[in-house]
């Protein structure tokens, strides 16, 4: 169901009220959604709602605007992207993820804890690796040697990232079908994901000072 | 607004985009104000002149120095004749010291923005009250909202600050109508910005951009400015470091230098210095351009970060575009054509093409001519938003190259019990330290209602609107009670200032206006006359009949009376009336130009000053 956007009657810019993103263009919650006709919807959408178009109406259909454009700009991206679209919705779904996300360690350094770290177990034997390669790096610098091997390492993780892009893939067609034992597959996913991610970001770090 | 030009450009429905003269007739307005010894401001080409003679009393790019404080500036002021306030306290907006005063930088940019909102009122005829003003893409919030704050002090209604890439996209988008990925590589007089756009159907969006404000055309001039300053030490034996109307002179110099070396292979300098001596020397490309390569190369960073950030590669990009007068230089295009594999679009003027956009976007908001009914543009702020958290690291909340408007909302407790107000840190910038991110402003959430410690569920809601600019609102959730919000904004100035500022020139606005409108009147009549004169002693005269002249003479006469008075209104009905007596008489001397032209023989003879071609101040003649 479509949320409301404009009145049916005099075709003006209604009040923005709290809804989802999927409602917001109309859209069920599923994970598989045609990307090119989203693009289109935020086009059209976009053509209505932007506070441009409102530049001469009065003042409280542009606050409006304003907060529906802004609206229409978060769920946008937010569903436009397929990994934070997979985090809405599990969001949604009321499933927190496991604390390697970048906002868990936020929260956690901001109340100054230590953030619970476990690592996926394919990835323990490479996590390793590469943290002798960084501890490395940090004692005596970067020398032609040291920078090959993390960079053949950053290309080894980079293709697995985009692998798991398969994975969830699978996983969505999955839940879309209504198997919710698809939940905890995405959930993994996401976590290695995020985990793999952070390693990525260290070696960039140490590569690009 | 440019760090270097700036232009003003009208918006007539109907008309296409183009450019107004200046009074002087010039397209370009010098970004340049000083004060002249009556203490009153000039823009312009005529402050551009006072730079060489009162450089003290003299203010260049002051776009560099916008919503930018002290510690901040300190390298660029090392070349700047000018001086700031000496009672700057850090995180304050700067003073700058102009003839026994003071002014902020927005106060000085609202007098360039004044003298193109004049030459937009010469040319239409009535007053103009809103605009659409430019800034670079990687302005932060507090350089934004100062250009804000200059278009108020100048009398202007402000209706949206556009990038400046996506300006041009716009104006190159009309002028071309194709779908698919553009590049906009915009290297200006004091900033760097590259943006990276889809354009679909009338649909601008920008996918990424980003920039260095503290990098442009300024910093090739003060590499060149140093070398001379170096030469002259050495060569020489002379210190003209301490002498700003040297330097000065040396600047302008070296500019034209290297302007003539984007299209010639060397360059001769040869300026006067004081004592008689004469600096001079040639500098060939092959000096210049390993001088000013590592300038350019650090525009290409931010090339790539933007490119990564949009998700895709340099070759994919299908358009270039080049904007900015720094990308006339050789170098500059040869780099751009290197990284994205292609050769740049140049066709429209790199100075111009900015302001041709803004008037787009002004038709846009205008409600749309035909032209641009079906366009929309969908720009991003450049730097993500955060929030200092504890330990002082900074939480973002809205990501960098995230579509505007865009907002979040967080979620606020107290720590003490009966805390009354909660004390919020904002910030721009992509670090991890609210250290290293640029302070945007201290709110103060006031009204708090006073509980237990961790009870009230302030929700704060942080939208930053189409102009890329924040703004902020909070409710304290159980008693749905709105929460008072005072602003101390970072470099600039509060709103109460503003206001007074605003007041302050319309006081003397007022009585301004009137004295301008007829010093400008009687300049008109003056040229109308002195053309008069010539047309009396020309054999065209001689062919009006007994009335035409006495209708003329009666209507000379009129205009020099009014001339004397102080009616504006009056001298220019009888400029009209005098332009009407004189049509004939025009176009006889038109005739009998283009006849002696034919026949060989020269304008002055005829009697008149200008060819054919030229608007003539007699009559209306135009050969189209």
């Amino acid at each position: 169901m479509r949320a409301e956007h404009f009145c049916g009657e005099c075709g003006h810019v209604q009040p923005a009220s709290p809804t989802d993103y999927f409602s917001f263009f109309g859209l069920p919650r599923r994970l598989e959604l045609d990307e090119a006709a989203l693009e289109r919807e935020f086009y059209t959408l976009s053509r209505k709602l932007h506070p441009d178009i409102y530049s001469r109406a009065s003042a409280r259909e542009q606050a409006w605007s304003l907060e529906k454009s802004s609206q229409l700009n978060d769920a946008y991206r937010t569903l436009h992207d397929p990994i934070s679209r997979t985090e809405y919705l599990l969001g949604l779904e009321g499933i927190e993820l496991e604390e390697q996300s970048k906002s868990a360690t936020e929260k956690a350094r901001a109340a100054g804890v230590e953030k619970k770290q476990s690592v996926p177990p394919e990835l323990l034997e490479e996590a390793f690796e590469l943290s002798m390669l960084l501890e490395e790096a940090k004692a005596g610098g970067v020398d032609d040697d040291l920078r090959a091997q993390l960079v053949s390492t950053r290309q080894s993780l980079t293709a697995r990232l985009n692998a798991m892009h398969d994975e969830l893939r699978a996983a969505w067609k999955q839940w879309d079908e209504g198997d919710s034992a698809a939940t905890a597959a995405m959930v993994d996913v996401l976590n290695r994901r995020s985990y793999l991610r952070n390693l990525l970001r260290e070696i960039n770090e140490v590569l690009n000072s | 607004m440019g760090s270097g030009p700036s232009l003003a450009h009208p918006d007539a429905p109907g008309k296409g985009v183009f450019i107004i003269p200046g009074e002087d007739g010039e397209m370009l307005v010098p970004s340049v104000v000083a004060l002249d010894a009556n203490n009153h401001f000039l823009v312009g080409n005529a402050a551009r002149e006072a730079l060489l003679t009162t450089p003290d009393r003299a203010i260049y790019s002051v776009k560099r120095l916008m919503g930018r404080g002290m510690e901040d500036v300190q390298q660029e002021l090392k070349l700047f004749p000018f001086h700031l306030a000496e009672d700057l306290a850090p995180g304050e907006v700067l003073r700058i010291k102009l003839g026994g005063r003071a002014y902020t930088p927005p106060e000085i940019s609202a007098q360039i923005l004044r003298q193109l909102k004049r030459n937009a009122e010469r040319f239409f005829g009535a007053p103009v009250k809103q605009a659409v003003i430019t800034v670079p893409a990687y302005f932060n919030d507090a350089q934004r909202q100062a250009t804000k704050d200059a278009g108020r002090i100048a009398g202007l209604e402000v209706l949206r600050l556009v990038n400046e890439p996506t300006a041009a996209s716009l104006a190159y988008g009309l002028d071309r109508k194709q779908n698919g990925t553009i590049a906009v590589y915009d290297f200006g007089g004091g900033t760097f910005d590259i943006s990276v756009l889809k354009l679909k159907d009338g649909i601008f969006e920008v996918i990424a951009t980003n920039g260095d404000t503290h990098l442009g055309g300024d910093d090739i001039d003060n590499l060149l400015i140093a070398v001379a300053v170096e030469d002259i030490a050495g060569d020489l034996k002379m210190n003209v470091r301490e002498r700003p109307e040297v330097v000065q002179r040396l600047r302008r110099a070296m500019i034209e230098a290297k302007i003539a070396l984007s299209s010639q292979e060397s360059a001769a300098i040869d300026v006067e210095l004081p004592g008689g001596v004469r600096y001079q020397r040639t500098i060939t490309r092959e000096m210049f351009e390993p001088m000013i390569a590592p300038i350019v190369e650090r525009t290409l960073a931010p090339c790539r970060q933007a490119l990564r950030d949009a998700g895709i590669e340099a070759a994919q990009v299908d358009e270039v575009v080049l904007v900015g007068g720094s990308t006339r230089i050789p170098l500059v295009r040869r780099k751009v054509e290197q990284l994205f594999g292609r050769k740049p679009h140049t066709e429209l003027n790199p100075d111009e093409v900015v302001a041709l956009g803004a008037a787009v976007q002004a038709q846009i908001l205008g409600g749309g001519s035909e032209e641009t009914k079906d366009m929309l543009l969908l720009d991003v702020t450049p730097l993500s938003l955060g929030i200092e958290a504890l330990g002082g690291v900074t939480a973002k909340i809205i990501h960098r190259n995230s579509t505007i408007p865009a907002s979040a909302t967080e979620q606020f407790t107290t720590g003490v019990e009966g805390q009354t107000s909660i004390a919020i840190h904002v910030l721009q910038g992509e670090r991890e330290l609210a250290k290293d991110c640029r302070s945007l402003a201290r709110f103060d959430l006031k009204g708090v209602p006073p509980m237990p410690a961790g009870l009230p569920r302030i929700e704060v809601r942080f939208l930053i609107d189409a102009n890329g600019i924040l703004h902020v609102s909070a409710r304290e959730q159980r008693s749905g009670k709105e929460a008072e919000i005072q602003v101390q904004p970072s470099y600039g100035l509060t709103d109460e200032q503003v206001e007074s500022m605003i007041l302050d020139s319309f006081d003397n606005a007022e009585q301004d206006l009137a004295e301008r409108q007829l010093i400008e009147a009687r300049n008109e009549a003056e040229t109308i006359l002195t053309a008069l004169r010539k047309g009396r002693r020309s054999e065209a005269w001689t062919m009006l009949s007994f009335t035409e002249q006495r209708k003329i003479e009666g209507a000379e006469t009129r205009l020099r009376q009014a001339v004397a008075g102080t009616d504006h209104g009056l001298v220019r009905r009888a400029i009209d009336e005098l332009n009407q007596a004189t049509m004939h008489l025009a176009e006889l001397m038109m005739d009998a130009a283009v006849g002696g032209a034919l026949r060989g023989r020269n304008m002055e003879t005829t009697g008149i000053e200008e060819g054919p071609a030229a608007p003539h101040p007699i009559g209306k003649a135009e050969f189209s």
